[in-house]
């Protein structure tokens, strides 16, 4: 159940990192930060006012927001929103520059972030963090809104905006010479992701019902890097595959950190485990299939068609 | 009118001056030609003209209007092409939708009409398609249409560059050094090339080139500079035996 959901969550912002990082090619290292603004704005508004006191002990939370108490989806939604404003915002600097240092901005924007989070005591409880969040994320919410985002955007990437996304991310100086404003292209990309980032920190709130700034570091960034780097840059269906991949994965190796005999040698749990076999398996991806398990490849009906053909075909041979 | 006038066009960085009182005058459907040897500051004309450098003196008049100071992609918008020198394909996508590409510029659809499939924007892709398509028979490139441009031929990729810059539906087009790495019979199928799509879309076309030979034979008048400084310009007969043009080619 709950890694069913953590999966929905993690394919949720994965999809769409891979927006501005694969189909966009710009390193955006600051996803955590908008997954952390959602989060917060979604947790302050379901939490009712009696949570509230009991959580703000040092300084109290400031009024209106101590009283306002709304319906988990509308938080999610103004989560999402939050998210989304902060892109705006943050895009016009973000993209004056590209590449590393584009990379660099976003890094910073997410560090900015969480040092707000940790000291911004009395909108965020500091780094108490916030307790007894209701577990709203259920199974049709984390699912329902990681199907809508894939589909969003799929239908945006496979549409006349998505090869114009493309083309900026092949050749920026050619796309301007075609007529396309680039500017505007990459900060309308930049701003989705930041507001699914923000729904999908909303859901990753009440799934775990207890957030603090420490959950939001750059290591949640870095995960959702891996994810799609081995899903392969671009590819929707990729970071889908690689989501469940990495989150299921996450949980069945567990088992490595645990205490065990094998061939008569007594081993020791040893903790961190789980993410040296990680990193092996990051290795092997990134030796084998430079391009990621599914490099640009999408699935689609036809191709599926197809290759069901060839397999019938083999059989029948 | 001219279609495309600049006067006393000049930019320099910072103390090195790379051009300076540039002058052109090309009429609408003129097939012109900029020549000089390297570093005579052609492909500096070209990116002023194109927006991606700002001039530092004089205007750039494109059917009377002032173009200076506007990016790129609003000068493109306003009905002039380029190619690159090294040619700048989308090489991970494919021919087809590298022209069209070339078309989206001039969509009209917002991004949620486009996610949300609405009928306008469909319709508009419909013609985008088709008019690619209709491209693509045109110069050649119908067969290739679903590989990757990276992986055309170097000719084709030339012809595909080509293609891209008239998708935008330019009144000018602006070659920089089409025949760069083409053998002589290569070259010659882009002479007839350039003058088919000069003929068929009624367009104005400003070429830099260093092979004398593709603009002696394909352009009415060529401009020629050294140094940032035009030192002659005329029909190609007179240029050719201008003792400036000489000296700078062979020296003294």
């Amino acid at each position: 159940m709950r890694l069913l959901n953590n999966i929905a969550v993690f394919i949720t912002l994965a999809v769409s990192y891979n927006l501005i990082n694969g189909v966009c090619g710009q390193l955006h290292l600051g996803p955590n930060a908008f997954i952390a603004l959602g989060a917060y704005t979604a947790a302050l508004l379901t939490l009712p006012p009696a949570e509230k006191v009991a959580n703000f002990l040092i300084t109290p939370l400031f009024w209106p927001l101590s009283q306002i108490t709304l319906p988990f989806p509308l938080a999610l939604l103004a989560g999402g929103l939050v998210a989304a404003a902060c892109g705006f915002l943050t895009g016009f600097p973000v993209f004056r520059v590209r590449g590393d240092y584009l990379a660099i901005v976003t890094l910073g924007f997410g560090e900015v972030v969480r040092v707000l989070a940790n000291n911004l005591q009395g909108l965020t409880n500091g780094p108490l963090g916030l307790k007894g969040l209701y577990p709203y994320t259920n199974l049709w919410w984390s699912w329902g809104v990681a199907v809508a985002t894939v589909a969003c955007i799929t239908a945006l990437v496979n549409s006349g905006y998505g090869r114009a996304l493309k083309a900026i991310r092949e050749d920026e100086t050619a796309a301007r010479a075609m007529g396309l404003n680039a500017f505007r292209h990459l900060l309308l990309a930049y701003i989705l992701s930041a507001f699914f980032f923000g729904v999908g920190g909303g859901l990753l709130a009440h799934l775990i019902t207890t957030i603090s700034p420490s959950l939001f570091t750059f290591f949640l960034t870095f995960n959702l890097l891996i994810i799609i780097v081995v899903g392969g840059l671009g590819s929707t269906t990729g970071a889908v595959l690689a989501a469940i991949l990495f989150t299921a994965a996450g949980e069945w190796l567990r088992v490595v950190e645990e205490p065990q005999v094998l061939l008569g040698l007594h081993i020791p749990g040893i903790p961190g485990m789980r993410m040296v076999i990680f990193s092996l398996l990051l290795l092997l991806v990134i030796i084998y299939c430079r391009r990621g398990l599914l490099g640009s490849r999408e699935f689609s009906w036809g191709s599926l068609n197809r290759f069901c053909r060839r397999l019938l075909k083999y059989d029948a041979s | 009118m001219m279609l495309l006038e600049t006067r006393n066009l000049g930019r320099s960085f910072g103390g090195l001056l790379a051009l300076d009182e540039l002058n052109l005058k090309i009429p609408e459907q003129g097939l012109y030609g900029l020549i000089g040897p390297n570093g005579a500051g052609k492909t500096t004309v070209f990116n002023l003209l194109s927006g991606f450098l700002q001039p530092t003196r004089g205007g750039i008049f494109f059917n009377g209007v002032n173009l200076a100071g506007l990016p790129p992609e609003q000068v493109t918008l306003r009905g002039i092409a380029r190619t690159f020198q090294n040619i700048r394909l989308f090489g991970e996508l494919s021919v087809l939708d590298n022209v069209l590409v070339g078309c989206q510029g001039r969509s009209r659809a917002a991004w949620w009409q486009a996610a949300l499939r609405c009928p306008g924007y469909l319709q508009e892709e419909r013609e985008f398609v088709a008019r690619s398509r209709a491209l693509l028979e045109e110069v050649g490139l119908a067969a290739a249409a679903h590989d990757k441009a990276g992986q055309l031929p170097y000719g084709h990729q030339r012809r595909l560059e080509i293609t891209r810059a008239l998708a935008t539906n330019p009144r000018l087009l602006l070659l920089d050094e089409p025949a760069a790495g083409l053998n002589p019979q290569e070259t010659r199928e882009l002479m007839d090339f350039l003058r088919a799509i000069h003929q068929e879309h009624g367009l104005t076309i400003l070429v830099i080139e260093h092979n004398l030979r593709l603009v002696m034979g394909l352009c009415q008048h060529l401009t020629v500079l050294n140094h940032g400084l035009t030192i002659a310009a005329g029909p190609p007969a007179e240029v050719r035996r201008h003792p400036e043009v000489i000296r700078a080619y062979l020296g003294k």
